[in-house]
Formats: C-alpha cells, sequence, structure tokens
C-alpha cells in the first residue's frame, strides 16, 4: 500500500480563541508537544548505505555494534554475484564465485585470496550472520571483487566499477526562464516543492556531484540549485523565487524545471470570467498560499515515447493524436485566461506514477487527461472508478484511492464540459472509469476519450475537429471555474 | 573432356542438394504452423457436466456503450469456485461470435476462477484474452465491468474482485483499463449505473 500527503490535520485557525482555553488545556497541549518531540527525537533514521553497480542499485541497513557502524558482507554480495557462507566454530567462511575469504569472529585479521587482510574493527558472527565494520568495504570489496569500488563513507554510498551518473544544468534565457538537466542515463527522482525550492530525491540512481556541489546560475527567478549526499541517497534542491514545476523529456534523461504558469490576463470577452486577483508576494518573494490559490490547468497527453497507445489506422497512434489534441486544447484554455501546463510536450515516455506525482506536486486546480479511441463517436467524459473501501490510514491517504474526496468536484467538472459540448453539438458521456491516475490525482480530475465525429476515423487527426472539442472543452472548464476555486 | 563418373556424381549431388532444399523448406513451414498453434487458441477446461441452471450474464454491447443483462440456462457444477468459472465462461461464446457487440479476440480464455473469503474473487484470463484485447477506456472498461458485475450478481458473497493475466498481476487490460488494484463490486455496480443513464 503506497501512502500519498497527509490530509490536513488542524481546522482553520481563528476557530478557536485563545480565551476559551484553559490553563489545564494549555498545559495538556504543552505535554502532548513535549512528548512528540521527545519521541521524535528519539527515533532517528535508521542508517541505509547503498551500493550501485551494474548489476544492480540496492540499499541495506547499517548496524550499530559496540558503537561501529558494521554492515553483512552475505547481503552486500549477493546482488553482485554467487556467494556462499558457512560456519565451522569461530569461522566464517565466505565464498564469492571461486575467490575463498575466512573470517574469524572476534578477531580483525582475514584472509582474503589467500593473503591476510586487517579490518579496523573486530568481525562479528551473529547466528551464523557475517558482519564487517562498514568502513573497511572501500578496501575489502575490491579485493573480492578484482575491480575499481569507490565509497563515500560520509554519505555510504558506494559505486562498484564505472557506474556513477553524471548530469549538467543549465538555465535558458527564454521567458520564464528554464532550468534544463540533462543525464547520462535516465532518472526517476521523487519530486517534492516547498515554497522557494524543488527537490529531488534520487533514492536509486547513482548520481555524482558535478565539479562544484553548489551550482549557481545567471538567473534571478533560478538563482542556484544544490547537490547533496545523505545516508545512501542524493538530493538535488533547486531553489527559485516563484514556484517551480519539473517535467521529463528524453526518456527520463532530461529534466526541465520551470515557474508554474503565471495567470494571463483573460481574453476581455463577457462570457470568460476574469481570474482573480493573485496574492501579492513577500520579501522573500515567495508565498505559499499563493502558489496554492494561483489557478492553471495540467493536461496529460496519454501515452508517449515507447508507449503508443492504441493503433487508431495503420499510421496512426494514439500518443501523437493526443499530444496534437492536448497543444490545441492548451492555446484554448489559454485565450481564455487559463494558464495551462502540457505534462509531456514531445514523445517521451511518462510513468502513471510520475504523471500523478507532477501534477499532485504543482497543485493545478484541474487535471485532463486525453485519451483518443477509434470506437463509438463523440467525447466521453471520465472520473475516477475509486475503490470504496480505500484503506485510508490516520491523516495518510491511500495512494490508489487519493482521489476520493476530490471525486465530487471531478464530477461536477465533468458535468460542466459535458454540457459545454452538447451545446457546441458535439455527442457527449458522463462515465465513471478505472483508469490510472485519475484515482492517485489530489485535484479535479478528468479523462477524456475522444473519439471521431463519424465512423472515419481519420477525422481524429483533423484539426478542425480537435479545434471544436478543444474549444468546447476549455468553455466548459472556464464554466466551472468558480467552482473549482471555491473549493481550493 | 569431364569424366563421366565425375559428371554422375555431380548430378547426384545437386539432386541431394535439392532434395534437401524442399526438404528444410517444408519442415521450416511446419515449425511455423506449430508455433502458431501453441499460441493458447483453445478451451482450457473441459465440457461440464452438471444440471442445467439459469443464470444472468450481464453482456457489453459496443455501440451503445451498456451492459445490458441475458438469462441463459448453462450446466454448472456444484462446487462455488467451479460454477463462478463457468459462468464467466458463458460470456466468451457471445463474445466470439461473429456478429458479436463486443468482440473479444479468439482464443480468449478464462483460465480460472478463485475465490478467497471473505468476499475475494480473482479472475485469471489466459493471454490472448489481453494481449489481443482491443485498446481504449470504454472498450476496456466494458470487459471489466462485465466480468465483474456477471460474477457478482451470480455468486453470492463477493464483494472484491482482482483479475490476473496467466496468474500473474499486470497494469492495464490493453493499455487503459486499470489491472492493478482490486475492483470493489460497490463502485463497479455505481459505474455500470452510470454506463446505462449515460446512454
Amino acid at each position: 500500500m503506497r501512502w500519498s500527503k497527509p490530509r490536513p490535520l488542524a481546522p482553520p485557525s481563528g476557530r478557536l480563541s485563545r480565551g476559551r482555553l484553559g490553563p489545564a488545556a494549555l498545559a495538556f497541549t504543552a505535554s502532548i508537544l513535549l512528548a512528540s518531540t521527545l519521541l521524535l527525537n528519539s527515533s532517528p533514521e535508521e542508517k541505509r548505505i547503498t551500493i550501485y553497480s551494474n548489476a544492480a542499485n540496492y540499499s541495506l541497513p547499517v548496524l550499530e555494534r559496540n558503537g561501529d557502524e558494521y554492515i553483512g558482507l552475505l547481503e552486500v554480495f549477493e546482488p553482485l554475484g554467487s556467494v556462499t557462507a558457512k560456519t565451522n566454530g569461530p569461522h566464517w567462511k565466505f565464498r564469492y564465485y571461486d575467490i575463498d575469504s575466512d573470517f574469524t569472529a572476534g578477531k580483525t585479521r582475514a584472509r582474503i585470496r589467500g593473503s591476510d587482510y586487517d579490518l579496523p574493527a573486530s568481525f562479528l558472527l551473529e547466528n551464523g550472520r557475517g558482519l564487517v565494520p562498514l568502513s573497511c568495504l572501500g578496501t575489502l570489496m575490491p579485493r573480492i571483487l578484482g575491480g575499481p569500488v569507490t565509497f563515500n563513507q560520509n554519505s555510504r554510498r558506494l559505486f562498484v566499477g564505472n557506474v556513477a551518473v553524471h548530469f549538467t544544468a543549465q538555465v535558458s534565457k527564454t521567458t520564464p526562464p528554464k532550468l534544463v538537466m540533462n543525464f547520462t542515463a535516465p532518472v526517476n527522482p521523487m519530486i517534492a516543492t516547498e515554497p522557494g525550492k524543488l527537490r529531488m530525491a534520487f533514492n536509486h540512481e547513482a548520481l555524482v556531484a558535478p565539479g562544484s556541489q553548489a551550482l549557481t546560475f545567471d538567473s534571478k527567478v533560478i538563482p542556484d540549485a544544490t547537490f547533496r549526499e545523505n545516508n545512501g541517497a542524493a538530493e538535488l534542491v533547486v531553489a527559485a523565487t516563484v514556484p517551480l514545476i519539473a517535467s521529463f523529456a528524453n526518456n527520463g534523461r532530461t529534466i526541465i524545471i520551470e515557474p508554474v504558469p503565471q495567470a494571463v490576463a483573460p481574453t476581455p470577452t463577457a462570457s470568460v470570467p476574469r481570474p482573480p486577483p493573485t496574492a501579492s508576494i513577500g520579501p522573500s518573494g515567495i508565498s505559499a498560499p499563493a502558489s496554492i490559490r494561483r489557478y492553471f490547468a495540467v493536461v496529460d497527453p496519454s501515452h508517449g515515447g515507447d508507449e503508443r497507445g492504441a493503433s487508431l489506422t495503420g499510421q496512426l497512434a494514439e500518443k501523437d493524436v493526443t499530444l496534437a489534441f492536448a497543444r490545441v486544447l492548451r492555446q484554448e484554455l489559454n485565450i481564455r485566461g487559463i494558464p495551462t501546463l502540457l505534462l509531456r510536450d514531445g514523445d517521451s515516455t511518462l510513468s502513471l506514477d510520475q504523471r500523478a506525482s507532477l501534477t499532485n506536486s504543482a497543485r493545478p486546480a484541474i487535471y485532463i487527461c486525453i485519451h483518443v479511441a477509434s470506437q463509438g463517436n463523440g467525447v466521453r467524459v471520465y472520473t475516477a472508478l475509486v475503490p470504496t473501501q480505500a484503506e485510508n490510514n490516520g491523516p495518510f491517504l491511500s495512494w490508489d484511492a487519493a482521489q476520493t474526496t476530490f471525486q465530487l468536484l471531478s464530477r461536477t467538472a465533468g458535468n460542466g464540459l459535458v454540457a459545454e459540448l452538447h451545446s457546441k453539438q458535439i455527442a457527449a458521456r458522463s462515465l465513471i472509469a478505472p483508469l490510472r491516475p485519475l484515482n492517485n490525482i489530489t485535484t479535479a480530475a478528468l479523462a477524456l476519450e475522444i473519439a471521431p465525429p463519424s465512423s472515419d476515423v481519420a477525422q481524429l487527426d483533423s484539426p478542425a475537429y480537435q479545434q471544436s472539442v478543444a474549444a468546447a472543452v476549455a468553455a466548459g472548464v472556464a464554466d466551472v471555474r468558480s467552482q473549482l476555486e471555491a473549493a481550493r | 573432356m569431364i569424366p563421366r563418373h565425375l559428371i554422375i556424381a555431380v548430378a547426384i549431388l545437386l539432386a541431394i542438394t535439392l532434395g534437401m532444399s524442399l526438404y528444410v523448406w517444408r519442415m521450416r513451414g511446419r515449425v511455423d504452423r506449430i508455433e502458431v498453434s501453441t499460441i493458447d487458441t483453445q478451451p482450457v477446461a473441459p465440457p461440464v457436466a452438471g444440471a442445467s441452471e439459469q443464470v444472468t450474464l450481464y453482456v457489453a454491447y459496443d455501440d451503445a456503450g451498456v451492459l445490458r443483462p441475458k438469462s441463459v440456462r448453462i450446466p454448472l457444477p456444484v462446487g462455488r469456485q467451479e460454477r463462478a468459472a463457468e459462468i464467466l465462461r458463458a460470456l466468451l461464446p457471445i463474445y466470439e461470435d461473429q456478429f458479436s457487440p463486443h468482440p473479444l479476440a479468439p482464443g480468449s480464455e478464462i483460465r480460472d476462477v478463485y475465490l478467497v473469503d471473505p468476499g475475494l474473487a480473482v479472475i485469471d484470463l489466459n493471454a490472448a484474452f489481453a494481449d489481443n484485447h482491443r485498446s481504449g477506456v470504454l472498450v476496456e472498461e466494458l470487459t471489466i465491468v462485465s466480468l465483474v458485475q456477471t460474477l457478482s450478481a451470480n455468486i453470492p458473497g463477493i464483494t472484491r474482485v482482482k483479475i490476473l493475466v496467466e496468474g500473474r498481476d499486470r497494469d492495464t487490460l490493453a493499455g487503459h483499463a486499470d489491472l492493478s488494484n482490486f475492483y470493489d463490486v460497490p463502485a463497479v455496480t455505481q459505474a455500470v449505473a452510470q454506463l446505462q443513464n449515460a446512454q
């Protein structure tokens, strides 16, 4: 079971006035806070080491014994090849392929490949499990593997052979500026945003620092980024004066970081609602409430890259039509004063989890996922089929049922779109579907399945048809803007 | 002048080469046919013997995008699990028919149904069912809700359904409908009601 962001726990401040809280209640609250602090301090983060190799990237727990850090030797080598271990009294015989090693419990001297090797602390034997001091891995492993190993003991990251992933980072001179990061191998970091920062945690990638751990850019919007390594993971923190959003390209080898789309001035027509005034940016230039209130849409052209989607005709793949339609929809939404971000603006592969994670961290007012089908006609507007027995755990929502609290909002938006499509003489139905990532999205979430207007599937690629559907959908989104904003 | 015995030897060798080529050519065609036939297109379960009973199948119709109930009499075994499998298998002749309202690929099969208390049913489809299924949100959804609704309507007590393909987890049926999660029967019933209302 995966979990999403915690629900807000506290009621809106201001509902409780301090005068109503008696001294007993204050003392009780203080004691709870004190106990929580002590509890949090007494349960430190588990120490881990991450090993990167051509065979596998894996993370292992680090054990504390006699004030030193230890690691199970069998677990270290198991993913790398054939290993066996045998206990004979105090002796622990370890074999990696045909390389024999002999360790003795309580002793610092071991024999590896027939020659002596001194450990920095005693070898430990616990129920047949051989433990070696962590600090020796940098010299012990090359002896057994017969190849180079790089061990960064402070960050507990160990690289077997030439597996490091390097990257370059450059801010473009465009408006708004974009930070383009190119990696030497595909990456899939966990991305989180907070006021003034975008964090990318690389838990499984052998990412190494460029020349300097602090990167500075010639940009006032994205002035710098910092590379950190700690407890078996690498982290890149991008600082900015505005809220940022990240998107992937080049099959995961490129990450583009740019400001969340700003509200643009709407076309001055009577039927289109004007965007609300955005909150003023404080002295620090960063305002979380402003970013939360900012009204914009995320449009997700489904499939892409290796995943072609449905074959609509011999030459026409679903992934190409979804992208073409998404671009038209972005244009139509922009015309109506709704800034829009496309999750992919090229032929790149994105997993469903990546799509949901990128959307949730951007906090849009609405998420619209585009699909195209050759069966039927008109447009089908879907909301998520969410399990009714979702296993929520306290303040945390089940990842698979994260949409639960937004279902009503999604249906309101869906009904608005269907009504607008009907008014433009386009056949439309409102349905519920088991379609990821709708159920993972924490805002109003819709999926559109666009079918041809008649039995002619080639019409799906027609700019005129795409334009008419996109205009109706954008008008529908504009119509429900007040409901979506009220919910935010 | 080429000696006569050499001419005869070369002729024999050419004849043998030609014969071997023809033989290899025929064997290659035969291997192709064998490989094709190993794709699971045959029924995997034996015919069922048992008293005929009336069951309600929920049949998908692509044109209207709805499920319609259909009463049929089929022989059903005694065991609850075997009955569940046979009821779902009764849908397949309808979907594989030439004039099917919701065509499934030839060779689509329900490998097994497992009932795990309390209230969980696991439907195991064969590879041909999923690999050759048409791709699209609605067509895939219709297949899934037809299976889940038919099962829950005829086997009391089923509250959740999980769909596997060849005994393994799979992300989607054919690129759209989610197979990674469990299906709650009440949620599926709600989706079916929406399908019927929206036609």
